[in-house]
């Protein structure tokens, strides 16, 4: 196609260099005139072929160079995403277990009904959930809240931000253990401050309750930060004369932050929404870790056993790689199903307002 | 978004425009804002505190409040026991790779998609948007397969090659260089004869540079806490990156819990130092790039 194009059009203007090129010199002068004639025009003719070679090169490179600059990031996702997005579900339809993931043998569906009766699969499903909620909205109003006064015009702004965005640069495993040591059933500094406040200790890693609460804790900590950061920006970019009509109208502060702040917010809080939800469907670090030597079990009980630590126990400690791939695809449906739901409320909402 | 707006109505000189919305802030803001600042800080000065007493200190009623003497022996035992000076000096090389990587791929795939013009842009513009949906654990097992099949486990670029480029960076770059970089520029390159990949040197990476940053730093905080796959890929004795190590000492292979505290102290270090520096800026990253994702 390239080739055929570049043709066409390069076959034009040297045409018509060339009948150009007989008009000045149509007069017969003597040899001498003749032959600076002679190399004028050979000199012409090099330089057309030139500019014709570079004309070609540079309608290929414009042609072909926007698909050499996004090749990379389709060529490492093809390998490294697509590949095993795809095998996965391949995987899900065999028995192959980690210590010989050459012998794969076919049982059709056999991993999917079995994960319907499996009572571990709807309790690490339940866990997810509970613990999503417990983690999700507490981060998510919080954030909101301070956004809001970090609106205000404060002295050591700049302070305030980073100290509240610090949490996020710590990982998981470090923050994981240090609030091990802090939940501590014995010695731990919360159940300290429990006992000067005159309530007794909670064993936080044995409850089903205190557990999950716990391990929501350690992301409501990393995360709210980050949120309130991302309001921010957001109620940073509302136009001033909202502010000013609602406050010509007498509204009050509260009333200006629920009519006119939270309104502009609505498509960040959307986002937040989906991006933690997406996080909380994954969880695996948090509960991994603050089991301590436990391993993947997710507590004594299971009872903060979430699907991605469930995934991880199948494959990795019972070596049941097919059974780990269709839980895998089945925390894939999950999300399919959680962003339906969310598109569906995000219209109603748009069509309420 | 944030640039233009704040660049429209700088504060301070905007006068009266400005008073309504930043009003200055009441005792019971400052009060709030330090008692939460004071609380997203605690845990990581207490690991600090905790990293510089020993065992049985810690397990006693009422935990320390201060600083003791053992920071240097318990930094001494994790770092050798735990192989803490492997691990930092891996996850240092893996997230500055990867880093590297997503900000070079990202950035030529986002200036195709924002300023130039081939067949497919859009459909292909759609994967990449529909890539950042897809949960890393739905590719785990065939990835592990895939790198157990080249003998890769216990290896770097097991880790390195699956997160080096990224479609939320991608994304990030195209919509920066939408309106950082006026097609006129590209244009009048293109007219004086350069070439595809000189107008990438000559004009978009310089228009890119600050994006360029600001990606830069979150893939390489995002890479440096990247928990998941690496546990899956590496072993805690064998060649671990920080996160790694980490779950091994808290699963107990050292049992010593101020040893624990002084491991998770080193892997977080380095990060918060890059806070206390450029705090500044990774905060006006994050919140730009809030605004435009």
């Amino acid at each position: 196609m390239a080739g055929v194009a570049g043709d066409a059009t390069t076959a034009a203007p040297s045409g018509w260099q060339e009948g150009a090129a007989a008009l000045p010199g149509a007069g017969y002068g003597d040899g001498e005139d003749r032959r600076r004639e002679d190399r004028r025009r050979k000199d012409r003719d090099r330089e057309d072929r030139a500019r014709e070679r570079r004309g070609r090169w540079h309608r290929w490179d414009t042609r072909w160079s926007p698909y050499a600059f996004v090749a990379p990031f389709f060529l490492f996702f093809a390998v490294f995403g697509l590949f095993p997005l795809l095998y996965t579900g391949w995987a899900s339809l065999h028995r192959v277990e980690l210590t010989s993931p050459d012998d794969m043998e076919w049982v059709g569906l056999h991993n999917f009904s079995r994960l319907l009766t499996d009572s571990f699969f709807w309790n690490a499903l339940r866990n997810t959930v509970t613990i999503g909620l417990l983690s999700t909205v507490p981060q998510l109003l919080i954030a909101l809240g301070v956004a809001h006064l970090l609106n205000h015009r404060l002295r050591g702004s700049t302070f305030f931000r980073v100290a509240v965005l610090t949490p996020y640069a710590t990982s998981v495993a470090a923050a994981t253990l240090v609030f091990v040591l802090l939940f501590g059933r014995d010695h731990g500094m919360i159940n300290w401050g429990l006992g000067l406040a005159g309530l007794g200790a909670v064993d936080w890693q044995n409850g089903t309750w205190t557990s999950q609460l716990a391990v929501s804790t350690i992301v409501v900590w990393r995360w709210t930060g980050y949120n309130a950061l991302i309001y921010l920006a957001a109620m940073r970019a509302v136009p001033d004369e909202l502010y000013e009509s609602a406050e010509l109208d007498g509204a009050s502060r509260l009333q200006q932050f629920r009519h006119v702040t939270l309104p502009s917010l609505r498509p960040t809080i959307l986002f937040t929404c989906v991006v933690s939800t997406i996080g909380a469907t994954q969880l695996f670090g948090e509960p991994l870790l603050f089991s301590g030597g436990a391993g993947a079990t997710g507590g004594s009980d299971h009872q903060f056993q979430t699907l991605g630590l469930y995934l991880y126990e199948q494959g990795w400690v019972n070596l049941h790689l097919g059974r780990a791939s269709a839980i895998a695809w089945a925390m894939f449906l999950i999300l399919l199903i959680i962003g339906a739901v969310n598109r569906l409320i995000t219209r109603r909402l748009r069509r309420s307002s | 978004m944030t640039s233009t707006t704040e660049r429209a109505t700088p504060r301070g000189a905007g006068g009266h425009r400005l008073r309504h919305r930043h009003r200055h802030a009441g005792r019971i803001t400052y009060a709030v804002l330090t008692l939460f600042a004071a609380g997203s800080l605690f845990p990581l000065v207490w690991t600090a505190i905790a990293a510089s007493r020993n065992t049985t200190r810690l397990a006693q009623t009422p935990p320390p409040f201060w600083f003791g003497s053992n920071l240097l022996r318990n930094l001494r035992i994790a770092w050798t026991d735990a192989n803490m000076g492997t691990a930092l000096f891996n996850t240092v090389l893996v997230a500055g790779t990867v880093a590297a990587g997503t900000v070079l791929f990202s950035t030529l795939a986002g200036f195709a998609f924002a300023k130039l013009r081939f067949r497919f842009k859009n459909l292909l513009l759609l994967l990449v948007i529909g890539t950042m949906t897809v949960p890393p654990q739905l590719g785990v097992v065939p990835l592990y397969m895939l790198i157990a099949e080249l003998s890769w486990t216990d290896r770097l670029q097991a880790v390195v090659l699956p997160t080096l480029v990224s479609a939320f960076g991608v994304f990030f770059m195209r919509q920066y260089l939408l309106q950082a970089l006026p097609t006129e520029l590209v244009e009048a390159a293109r007219v004086d004869g350069a070439s595809s990949w000189r107008v990438v040197w000559h004009v978009v990476l310089p228009a890119a540079r600050p994006a360029m940053a600001v990606l830069g730093m979150l893939t390489f905080v995002m890479a440096w806490n990247d928990f998941f796959w690496p546990i899956i890929a590496l072993t805690q004795n064998g060649n671990p990156t920080v996160q790694v190590a980490l779950t091994g000492l808290g699963r107990g292979y050292i049992p010593d819990q101020s040893v624990i505290m002084a491991g998770a102290l080193l892997g977080t270090l380095p990060l918060l130092l890059a806070f206390v520096i450029f705090g500044k800026h990774i905060v006006g990253g994050i919140m730009t790039g809030a605004v435009k994702g």
